[in-house]
């Protein structure tokens, strides 16, 4: 351990990021220094904002055309800030290489992954096109990919998000590089499927004795991979350090407060004489792929298969479930949004027939919440208008000054300033949008909501927040809530009740802590294993690997 | 209820945090500070007003009227100077004159007026201006300071001079107030015809889109069945039946480029069907109106903008291109088209009347076109 430790693959010094717009210069990196030595592994925590992957983007001169980097940061002796492009490209992919975040997007759509596999190899090493392949095969086999002579000539929309980051690592890999800059490469992943992306690349890491720099915002995940930590905040290093040390005695209050920011505290169930608020008997929610004119016959998907589930007034049921597991497709269906089959049953009323025009008037009572912060807000509407539209439709005698009195309210309820309603949305930060877009629900003092991912795009620290005023105004108004989430840390905050779904189905339901507790099924199982491990992370992941 | 976070809130504070609502800048005022900072879009903006300004007053303002027939001036070339020219009139003058058999002193002319001393023993005969006078260059001739013993005197006349900065054309209409004519109907054209485009466009558009499945379908099928019928086809037909007049032109274009509107703006309102704040306001109850309204047609408006900078300059050329076949605008009215189409037939020995409204065309062509991609580049999203 300590031979490597004496030998550098990355100095990074004084490293400022500054970016040119609209409104003036953005300092997104105030000065870091940061090392990274060979064979270990490092990694670069914050929230987003906090200048994590622009630092790391500077040092690769990948920075947007407005950005500019100032300060030092050395690569084996060689200076890569201002580095001339053609220079910088014979250590970029090479020496270096980088897996984003985004695996749909990484990937260009049009070539075979064989291709783009083979590319840098026939540009760096300058393989003829036969042996890259060869070797492309070789990689795909390593880093996992099932039956690799045929995927070899797959398109990437063919193969799954966890296959298409395998990809990813395989095309970094393929030069033997020292240095593997990881932007946060699980984010985008199931648990699951993240804990054996982990475990890839841990046992590559010890294989071929590359450094990694891990950016991420999950502790979790810090905690059970990294060697040493840099805690980075406003574009600056605030702390630094051994990760053990870091985790078991954080110096500075924000460190302290990323590590305590996991969602505590439990919910009560609903007196047991709650009145029903909504329930639907055997749901079933199907979709018709592909098939028409001449398609041939379309495939049925069945997206929600026979689920029953009752919430009472002023319970919280918890829909966990991995991605396509069906648990938004349900949620849209018990709000009558989709066509589904089975019962529902709104407050004693049957609206299992009911048409667009009959849903209209009870939508006021039914609200739903949007993951995406980004996305579930007009952008060319000021938030006034966002929050009161609702009003508008449902409570169209008020005057708009009566609108703007209840726009300032219902800002000021979610805790944001009701100055700021005439503002629009890309001037706010994720967790400002989605107290938004509660605010837009609350605002009808609805029976039900339904949270679909509400806190998934959202930093750990805000997370926190966003559970906590959710609570808030269920205990203020004794809303139901139907919580649909993947990140069991917050169900088990949020639910008094929870329902574990795959591929559909229901495959286990009961009380939050019963379930947290005593797991019944293999699945939830695995789940709980990828999400709470505290555990040695590279026996634990091979657990889940295995299937659980 | 009440819907508060902290009940015993003052209610003035609440007043008070309603009134200083801090500044915003929405999308649009963020776009336009972008454009303001390309300079070539900025240029062409300030062009396109200039233009416009001449469109509007300039007619009114130039020396001659845009019809008039001036036939002693048939394809006079551009000048600054006044038509007819000195070394014209002063000769003229002389020759009038010595027809009527006096002795001419030092002819001068200033202004719009002609003088010179005659001399005569016979005696100043007031006739003598009907000498003058029997010339077309001049008119009002009067005889003045007739000296005592009547032989001697002035002879004044005035002279017709106008300015004449682009030429004359074929028949001796001021090139000049044609032009600015043509820009009028060019840009009222490309401006009326892509608002009538933009209009049928985009509702036809975001209806479709919105509504999807079936009746999507069979209005783009509608959509399609009238791009394949050929357009100078139908341009002659409405021509022939109608005859060619201004309004039908530009409801012919119109008619036509609202096509392209409506595919962009389908396109676009069926990804943000998708989008998470349509769902979101159909979860909150709103009817399709409304979702089209508030949140489909602001949200297309970005790209529709930029084609809309875009598709004048298209209109303009396409409405060259008719005058051109002479399904356009009718004598004397006039378009550039038309004034580029009669410039070509006497390219040879007039090539002032091919320059002229040429150059304007295409100066306000490059100045929309600049602007079109300013706007693309100051509205695109992924700048952002």
């Amino acid at each position: 351990m300590n031979a490597m430790t004496d030998d550098p693959v990355l100095t990074v010094r004084g490293l400022e990021v500054a970016f040119e717009t609209n409104d003036g210069t953005i300092e997104a990196v105030r000065g870091i220094d940061l090392d990274v030595r060979r064979g270990e592994t490092v990694a670069i925590v914050g929230e987003s904002g906090s200048g994590k992957s622009q630092s790391m983007m500077a040092a690769m001169g990948l920075l947007a055309s407005n950005g500019r980097a100032r300060g030092t940061a050395v690569y084996r002796g060689r200076e890569l800030v201002g580095m001339r492009e053609r220079d910088l490209n014979r250590i970029r992919g090479d020496k270096i290489t980088m897996i984003f975040q985004e695996p749909m997007t990484s990937l260009d759509p049009l070539y075979r992954i064989g291709r783009q596999l083979a590319e840098p190899m026939m540009h760096h090493r300058g393989l003829s096109r036969r042996a890259a392949r060869e070797k492309a095969i070789a990689l795909l086999d390593r880093v996992g990919i099932p039956d690799p002579q045929r995927r070899i000539d797959a398109y990437p929309h063919e193969l799954s998000g966890g296959q298409r980051q395998r990809v990813m690592i395989a095309m970094a890999l393929s030069n033997d590089p020292d240095l593997l800059i990881a932007d946060e490469p699980t984010t985008a992943l199931d648990v699951t499927v993240q804990a054996q992306i982990l475990t890839l690349l841990a046992d590559l890491q010890r294989e071929r004795g590359m450094a990694i720099v891990f950016i991420t915002h999950d502790l979790g995940i810090v905690r059970r991979f990294a060697s040493r930590v840099y805690v980075m905040r406003r574009g600056e290093v605030v702390e630094s350090g051994d990760t053990h040390t870091v985790f078991a005695a954080p110096r500075h209050p924000y460190t302290r407060m990323l590590i305590d920011a996991e969602p505590t505290g439990e919910k009560a169930p609903p007196p047991a004489d709650a009145p029903m608020a909504l329930s639907g008997e055997r749901v079933r929610v199907s979709f018709d792929i592909g098939g028409g004119f001449l398609k041939g016959p379309p495939v049925v998907l069945k997206a929600v298969d026979d689920v029953t589930l009752r919430l009472r007034k002023g319970q919280t049921i918890g829909i966990v479930g991995e991605s396509g597991s069906g648990k938004s497709t349900l949620g849209r269906a018990l709000l009558k949004l989709l066509p589904c089959e089975g019962r529902v049953v709104f407050m004693g009323r049957d609206i299992s027939g009911a048409t667009k025009q009959d849903m209209r008037p009870l939508r006021k009572e039914l609200q739903l919440v949007f993951q995406d912060p980004f996305g579930s807000l007009s952008p060319r509407m000021t938030i006034g208008q966002i929050v009161t539209e609702g009003l508008l439709v449902h409570e169209p005698g008020l005057s708009a000054k009566d609108r703007e009195q209840r726009a300032a309210e219902a800002l000021r309820e979610v805790g944001l300033d009701p100055a700021m309603r005439n503002r629009y949305p890309h001037e706010f930060s994720g967790g400002q949008r989605q107290r938004i877009a509660i605010a837009r629900a609350v605002i009808l003092k609805p029976h039900v909501v339904v949270l679909d991912e509400p806190t998934s795009a959202l930093d750990r620290s805000v997370q926190k927040q966003i559970v906590a005023l959710l609570r808030d105004i269920q205990a203020r108004y004794g809303m139901a809530y139907l919580f649909i989430s993947h990140d069991l840390a917050v169900v088990r905050a949020m639910a008094d009740y929870v329902m574990v779904m795959q591929a559909g189905r229901v495959v286990e339901e009961g009380d939050t802590g019963a379930i947290f507790e005593r797991p019944a099924s293999d699945y939830t199982r695995s789940l709980m294993h990828a999400a709470f491990a505290l555990t040695d992370f590279h026996e634990e992941a091979r657990r889940v690997a295995q299937g659980g | 209820m009440q819907m508060r976070l902290d009940p015993a809130a003052d209610p003035d504070d609440l007043a008070r945090s309603l009134a200083d609502a801090g500044p915003s800048r929405s999308l649009w005022q963020d776009a336009w500070l972008r454009l303001r900072r390309n300079k070539a879009a900025v240029a062409s903006g300030l062009v396109l007003a200039f233009f416009a300004l001449v469109a509007i007053f300039g007619p009114s303002l130039a020396p001659n009227r845009y019809d008039e027939v001036f036939p002693q001036y048939v394809r006079v070339p551009a000048s600054l100077e006044a038509y007819p020219r000195a070394e014209r009139i002063v000769p003229e003058f002389e020759s009038v004159l010595a027809r009527a058999r006096v002795e001419v002193g030092e002819i001068t002319l200033e202004g719009g007026t002609i003088s010179a001393p005659i001399v005569t023993d016979r005696g100043i005969d007031p006739r003598f201006v009907r000498f003058v006078e029997r010339s077309n260059l001049f008119t009002h001739a009067r005889i003045v300071d007739v000296s005592a013993d009547e032989t001697r005197a002035t002879m004044v006349a005035d002279v017709q001079r106008t300015y004449f900065f682009f030429g004359t054309d074929a028949i001796g209409r001021d090139l000049f107030a044609r032009t600015m004519i043509g820009v009028r109907i060019s840009l009222a054209i490309g401006l009326l015809a892509s608002l009538t485009a933009l209009v049928i466009g985009v509702t036809y558009g975001a209806v479709a889109g919105f509504l999807g499945g079936r009746i999507d379908g069979v209005m783009m099928r509608f959509v399609d069945i009238l791009y394949s019928l050929p357009f100078i086809f139908f341009v002659i037909l409405l021509v022939v039946f109608f005859g060619g007049n201004f309004v039908l032109m530009f409801l012919a274009v119109g008619a036509i480029e609202w096509l392209d509107m409506a595919r962009i703006v389908r396109g676009q309102t069926i990804s943000l069907k998708r989008q998470e704040f349509v769902q979101a306001a159909e979860a909150l109850g709103v009817k399709p109106g409304g979702i089209v309204r508030r949140h489909i047609v602001p949200n297309t408006l970005g790209p529709v903008v930029v084609y809309l900078t875009l598709l004048v300059p298209k209109v303009i050329l396409l409405e060259s291109f008719l005058s051109f076949l002479g399904l356009g605008v009718q004598e004397p009215l006039t378009s550039l088209g038309v004034l580029i189409s009669e410039g070509a037939a006497n390219m040879q020995g007039a090539t002032w009347m091919l320059i002229f409204p040429a150059v304007t065309l295409i100066v306000i062509l490059f100045a929309l076109n600049f602007l079109g991609d300013g706007l693309r580049d100051a509205l695109d999203p992924r700048d952002r």
